[in-house]
Formats: structure tokens, sequence, C-alpha cells
């Protein structure tokens, strides 16, 4: 073991610009989020296991006709994503919490808000890893071409807007004793208009529907995100602040 | 370098930190002694700015806080009983990681000086879950003084470790203050804290109930004092 080095303390330190600090720091937490993942494959393995689950189980109990399917299709799709990404948001901040490694993070020189959108990228490829590989395991199970673009556009959106919201309250649950039941009941009320919107429009791309009449449910996505991304930014602070 | 006046915190009804006056000098090494749930813990979160004072008033290195607590995290490093390391990764990616949310310049060769100063160069690519209680302790201490900080604030480091742990923190926790630090530190472990700090202070129902130099006080005489304290206050 050896001394420090013959340093001052403090001397050396460079004062890098406020954006180019802004986006290490985010840019760090997706890194440190990838890389623990890579490692452990905790997070993504009960993600993916519990969304093919959730279909697998959707796919005995609706006995569906072909005209049935297209119905439902949606529905499914949503309720899966939103299960699995509710367990993942859990795992995500629990990671954080249990060794104290939020404080750790909170006592980081930078503008808490980088925090919040560099879990909220992690969370989000997360999501997407998981759905990317749901797709297709859907359309065989259910016989149903799912690899439309407007459906992308629309899980995309919606996985936004989910994950925006999911991880500002994940980051309220778990501080809580009750942290893996209270975020389900926080999240789910917050993201009907979501869900709702989400449903609408993927149903109206698997039915051909006209684009005039997607284009609302659409629009409501793209306002929900943006709006609950600008209040994140806002509340953050306070949401950690003890 | 550190002052706080009449410092207040409350958590609903019940008040911990009642009317705290408190002063450190640069390069002082304090040792805030108490029982458990005098506050101690709470009145270091206050001063680490991850808890804010319901009164009163905190300066350290000049900043207030809570109002300049982002200037003043660059200052600062924090050890808890808690290591707020990740487990999954390695000792070196975990001090990366750090040192870009604190932009430290030269980050490789810093990794290098800081593993060497806490005795883990030859464990830097193993997982910090595969880590002693003691060694992740000391990592914890690595990624504190990474960035350099002038002040260091320790939570009870010595919580939950072994005899020959303790001892190993005991010569990290010398060349962390004899780098020039100023460092306050919780516990209540007489034994450990009489060898370290330049001052002694006991936390008691809410204040600081008594302070003296280390230079005033037989090492021996330490326990009688700290004792006469917490009873009195």
């Amino acid at each position: 073991m050896s001394d420090l080095p013959a340093t001052k303390v403090g001397a050396g330190r460079k004062a890098p610009g406020r954006v180019g600090e802004y986006l290490r720091a985010l840019g760090a937490v997706v890194w440190k989020d990838l890389a623990a993942e890579l490692r452990s494959r905790e997070l993504l393995t009960s993600m993916l296991v519990f969304a093919l689950l959730v279909i697998l189980i959707f796919n005995f109990a609706l006995e569906l006709d072909a005209r049935a399917r297209a119905t439902v299709t949606s529905g499914v799709l949503w309720v899966t994503f939103a299960f699995a990404g509710t367990l993942g948001l859990n795992r995500s901040m629990a990671v954080e919490k249990d060794r104290g490694c939020l404080d750790g993070l909170l006592l980081a020189p930078v503008d808490r808000s980088a925090i919040y959108f560099g879990k909220t990228l992690g969370n989000l490829i997360f999501m997407f890893i998981v759905e990317i590989i749901v797709l297709p395991v859907y359309s065989i199970l259910y016989n149903t071409n799912l690899f439309k673009p407007g459906l992308i556009v629309v899980i995309i959106l919606g996985s936004i807007g989910f994950v925006v919201v999911g991880t500002l309250l994940s980051t309220m649950a778990v501080q809580t004793r009750t942290r893996d039941v209270l975020l389900p009941i926080l999240l789910f009320p917050v993201i009907i208009p979501v869900m709702i919107a989400a449903v609408k429009a993927s149903s109206g791309f698997l039915q051909g529907i006209e684009m005039a009449d997607i284009t609302p449910w659409l629009n409501l996505l793209l306002v929900y995100d943006i709006i609950f991304t600008a209040v994140a930014f806002m509340v953050f602070d306070y949401v950690v602040e003890e | 370098m550190i002052e706080v006046r009449k410092l207040v915190k409350r958590f609903g009804l019940k008040t911990v930190l009642r009317g705290l006056d408190f002063h450190v000098e640069p390069g002082e090494f304090v040792a805030i002694l108490g029982p458990n749930g005098a506050g101690k813990t709470t009145f270091l979160r206050i001063l680490s700015s991850l808890s804010r004072p319901s009164l009163g008033e905190v300066r350290i290195a000049g900043y207030h806080l809570p109002a300049e607590a982002s200037h003043l995290r660059r200052r600062l490093g924090v050890v808890s009983h808690l290591p707020l390391l990740y487990g999954d990764l390695t000792a070196e990616e975990n001090l990366r990681f750090y040192g870009r949310m604190y932009s430290v310049p030269d980050l490789s060769q810093r990794i290098s000086q800081v593993l060497e100063l806490v005795g883990l160069a030859s464990r830097r690519r193993d997982l910090v879950r595969t880590f002693s209680r003691g060694m992740q302790q000391r990592l914890a201490i690595g990624r504190a003084v990474l960035h350099d900080p002038e002040v260091m604030l320790f939570d009870e480091p010595y919580t939950g470790l072994d005899q020959d742990a303790s001892s190993m923190l005991d010569v990290v926790l010398r060349d962390v203050a004899a780098a020039g630090r100023t460092v306050v530190m919780t516990s209540h472990d007489l034994v450990r804290t009489a060898d370290l700090a330049s001052r002694f202070d006991v936390l008691s129902r809410g204040v600081i109930a008594a302070s003296i130099q280390r230079a005033d006080i037989d090492p021996d005489h330490l326990l009688a004092f700290y004792r006469q304290a917490t009873s009195a206050g």
C-alpha cells in the first residue's frame, strides 16, 4: 500500500464545459447499467422470461380465430410490454438502492437530471431489447405479421412514454419499504393515456385503418412523451431529495 | 472549512438535530462520537448534501448548503457504511464510472494510483461482489478520494469489519488524512478513533455536547470523557 501521489489535494482539476460534463455523466450512467447487465443478465432475463410467459399464457387462454386475433393483438402486446417493463424498472432501481449506489450517484457534481436521463436511456434500451425479441415470437405464435413500420413507430413512442414516467416513479418507489408493490400502483394509473393511445394506434396499423384515424392517437403519444419528459426533468431533483 | 450554525433537522414530528453548532478548521480530523440514534448519520448526510436541513446554516469550503450543493460536491468525498459500489462491475470499472461522473482528468492513471493507495491494484479486474467487506470498504475509500476532494466525510467506516480489515482501513485513513484533507468521521468506536482524530466531538441528544482536542486528553481518559458528555447532554 503506498501513499497518495505527491500532488496537492484538488490540484489538476479541470473544468469541462457544462454540456460536455452533462453528456459525459449521462453516458457514464448508461454505460454502467449496460456493463453491469451484460455481466449479470438478471434484468433482461427476468423481463424476457416474464414477457414470453405472458404471451404464451394469452395464446392458450384466448383461442382466437384470425379476425379476433387482429383485434386483441395490440392489447396483448401492450399488456406484455407494460408488465415486463414494470419488472425491469423495479429491478433497475433496486440495484441502485441496495448498496447505497443511489447516494453515490446523487453525490456526483452533475445536474441530477443527467442521472435521470441516463437511467431512462438505460431502461429504454432494455425495453427495446425485450420488444425486439418478443415481436417475432408473438408473430410466430399468433401467426400475425407485426413488422409494419407504423406499428414500430407506435412501439417506440409508447415505450418512451412508459419508461420516462416509470423511471421517475421507480425512483420514488424504491425509497419505500413496499417498493415492489408500490411501483405498479403508482405507475399504471399515470400511464393509462399512453396505454390507451398505444393500443388504439397499434390496433389501427394492424387492422389497416385510415391514417387520419390513427394520427390523433400518435399525437397523443407524442404530446405525452414531451410533457412527461419535461415534468421528469423538472421534478427529479425533488423526488430524490431527502 | 466547515461551519454549522443552529442546525435543526426534523423528520415529521421527530427532531433529530436540535440547534447544533459545529466548526472544523482546514486540515483537521474531527471524530464525532455518539451513541446509536444520536443523529450522527443524519448530521453527516446533511454535510454531504444528501439531506436538507430543516433550519440553520451550513457552509463548507465557502459554499452554502443546500443552495450551492452542486458546487460543493466536487470538493467532497463521502464514505458511508454502505460501499456505494456496483457488485457486477470490477473495481476498475467502478472507479472509471465514478471518475467520469466527476470528470476526473487522466482517469486511467488516477485509477491506478488510487488502487495502489487502497491496496487493491492486484484485484482491479475482479468483480466487486467477490470482494470481502473490508476490501469493499477500502475500494469505497478509493472511490471517495478519486477526484481529490478537500473534505472527506466518513460515516461509521468500521461497521462490519473484522480486526484485520479494520487495521488495514486505519492505514488507508491515515494516508487519506496525511494528504492534508479535512476529515470528519462519525463513529462509536472510541479505540479506533482515538489514534486517528485530532479532535473529538460528542454528539448527544441532537447537539454537540462536548468537544476536546486530542492534545488535551490522554487517550486512556477518552472513554470517561465520552461517558461524561453523553450522560450530561
